[in-house]
């Protein structure tokens, strides 16, 4: 171990920060092939079904024999199509997804850049998936692909502002924009994680994050069924490919940004229980981290096993209507909670 | 009141959390999945597959080219063509189906008034030539050969509603 991080110091910054991008986006490209798997098991279960079992052991490699189909077929350019954006379109919405997740703390110290605006840094950079879909649209010069993408830039934008307000809240309770200061702002119990206190902050962002990744019941802009697949109609092969990637990573961004921001991050669940606690010691931050991500994805899944599509108006209702003065409200409510210093949670 | 209860419901999401008990207790139902080439599905013993012609105990071909069968048929399947054989009976010199034009209805076995033309449990089959779609009088009698046991059986637990 000493040899190894001797070694380590050796290595040259750069190359230490490519192995730690690398030890981030690979893991994390695994993730989002097997999200896939396990949402076509969960689904086939939810309808009584047993979902993909046939590729490798009880259907185990059915991601990979995906990537690999996809790999292999044409990537068809229409000719009406504007060339280098409908190339850009499908990568600009996979990069944000995958470059939030520098300032993502896995654990106390396990974090490849810790700066101070962590989570103004995903606000900005997670808005930017969003340009994808709208180039992806307007580029493939296609009446769906053009309708898919003007409901995703509405629906996007709605509910950015209901989702940056329940970040709001979390700054005002952690009184931080680092992550990791967030998540150590919520170290006591489990009760001393911000889901209680901010619990329909929680329910909101959680909810958003939903209608940001465009899954269902949100999923307009792809709307399977009325409009065919939205704005990546034309898109087939590795560039459709690019598009799932990125959908699934945005899932499980926000999935692991609920995580740290109200379920207490790398914490463990057992805090404070006197048993418990030194029982469970042992456990790494990170797997509980991991664990309360799968959770949350799960949820991803269950909701989109569950629900139809809400309707186009619906959608713009619910994040205008509900879930902005919501928010508001309840910043009013933390805000005052911090400033009386509320016992238990900002004491 | 009431109205106020409803938007309570509504703000606390009260039946989405409904359908998610629902659909949260079909994760851990029975799954139904058949896992077709290894399992399959119990088949009625009125099953209409694949066509065969079919002989009396003795060797003796069942048809007699009444030609009821080509007559009924609404898909216009069938071709037949008779002669009379050296024995004076009427036999036929071409059966032939075209499994494209059948719609698999089962009048043709209704119709015929000595059993000869059934439909058989095989649903499995393929054609790879251009042409392979047309089975002739031949085929027919080699699926009614190589069935036979199976096609009676079925015939006789339906004896009952015939």
């Amino acid at each position: 171990m000493d040899m190894l991080s001797t070694f380590w110091t050796t290595v040259p910054v750069t190359l230490q920060i490519v192995i730690q991008i690398l030890a981030i986006v690979l893991p994390l490209s695994l993730a989002v092939a097997y999200l896939t798997l396990a949402e076509r098991k969960v689904i086939g279960y939810i309808q009584a079904r047993i979902g993909p079992n046939r590729v490798g052991p009880r259907g185990w490699l059915q991601p990979i024999a995906d990537g690999i189909k996809l790999l292999m077929k044409e990537v068809i350019i229409p000719s009406g199509a504007s060339r280098a954006l409908f190339i850009i379109g499908p990568i600009l919405s996979l990069v944000p997804a995958l470059i939030a997740w520098a300032v993502i703390p896995f654990d106390d110290t396990l974090v490849l850049s810790d700066i101070n605006a962590g989570l103004l840094y995903i606000m900005a950079v997670t808005s930017m998936g969003v340009y994808g879909v709208i180039i992806a649209g307007w580029a493939s010069n296609s009446k769906y692909a053009f309708l898919g993408a003007m409901r995703c830039a509405a629906q996007i934008v709605s509910y950015e502002i209901a989702m940056g307000f329940a970040l709001v809240g979390v700054l005002i309770a952690a009184g931080s924009l680092n992550l990791g200061d967030i998540v150590r702002a919520q170290s006591g119990s489990l009760a001393h994680w911000f889901w209680l206190p901010l619990l329909p902050l929680f329910l909101i962002y959680f909810i958003a994050g939903v209608a940001e990744t465009n899954r269902a019941p949100f999923d307009v802009a792809e709307g399977e069924s009325e409009i065919v697949a939205g704005f990546h109609v034309e898109y087939s092969g590795m560039t459709f490919a690019v598009f799932f990637l990125a959908e699934y990573a945005n899932m499980i961004l926000v999935s692991a940004l609920a995580a740290l921001m109200f379920l207490g991050g790398w914490l463990s669940p057992f805090q404070g229980i006197p048993l418990l606690q030194g029982l469970f010691a042992w456990v790494p931050g990170i797997i509980w981290l991991l664990l309360k991500i799968s959770v949350l994805l799960f949820l991803f899944l269950w909701f989109r096993a569950t629900f139809p599509r809400y309707r186009y108006d619906q959608i713009m209702r619910l994040g205008w209507k509900v879930f902005i003065p919501i928010t508001i409200v309840w910043l009013l409510v933390v805000g005052v909670a911090v400033l009386y210093k509320l016992p238990w949670w900002f004491d | 009141m009431k109205t106020i209860i409803n938007y309570i419901k509504s703000l606390f999401l009260w039946e989405l959390l409904k359908g998610l008990k629902l659909t949260g207790g079909y994760l851990f139902a029975k799954k139904i999945t058949v896992q077709y080439p290894e399992e399959k599905t119990p088949m009625s013993p009125r099953f209409r597959g694949l066509h065969a012609l079919r002989r009396y105990p003795n060797g003796e071909e069942r048809c007699i080219a009444c030609k009821l069968c080509e007559a009924v048929c609404p898909a216009a399947c069938i071709t037949i063509e008779s002669e009379q054989r050296a024995d004076g009976t009427r036999r036929t010199t071409r059966y032939d189906i075209d499994l494209f034009k059948c719609i698999y209805c089962g009048f043709c076995e209704e119709s015929c008034p000595v059993d000869a033309i059934v439909e058989t449990r095989i649903f499995e089959y393929h054609f790879e030539q251009r042409g392979d779609n047309i089975i002739t009088k031949d085929k027919l009698m080699e699926i009614g050969d190589r069935n036979e046991k199976q096609i009676a059986a079925d015939r006789a637990s339906d004896a009952r509603y015939r």
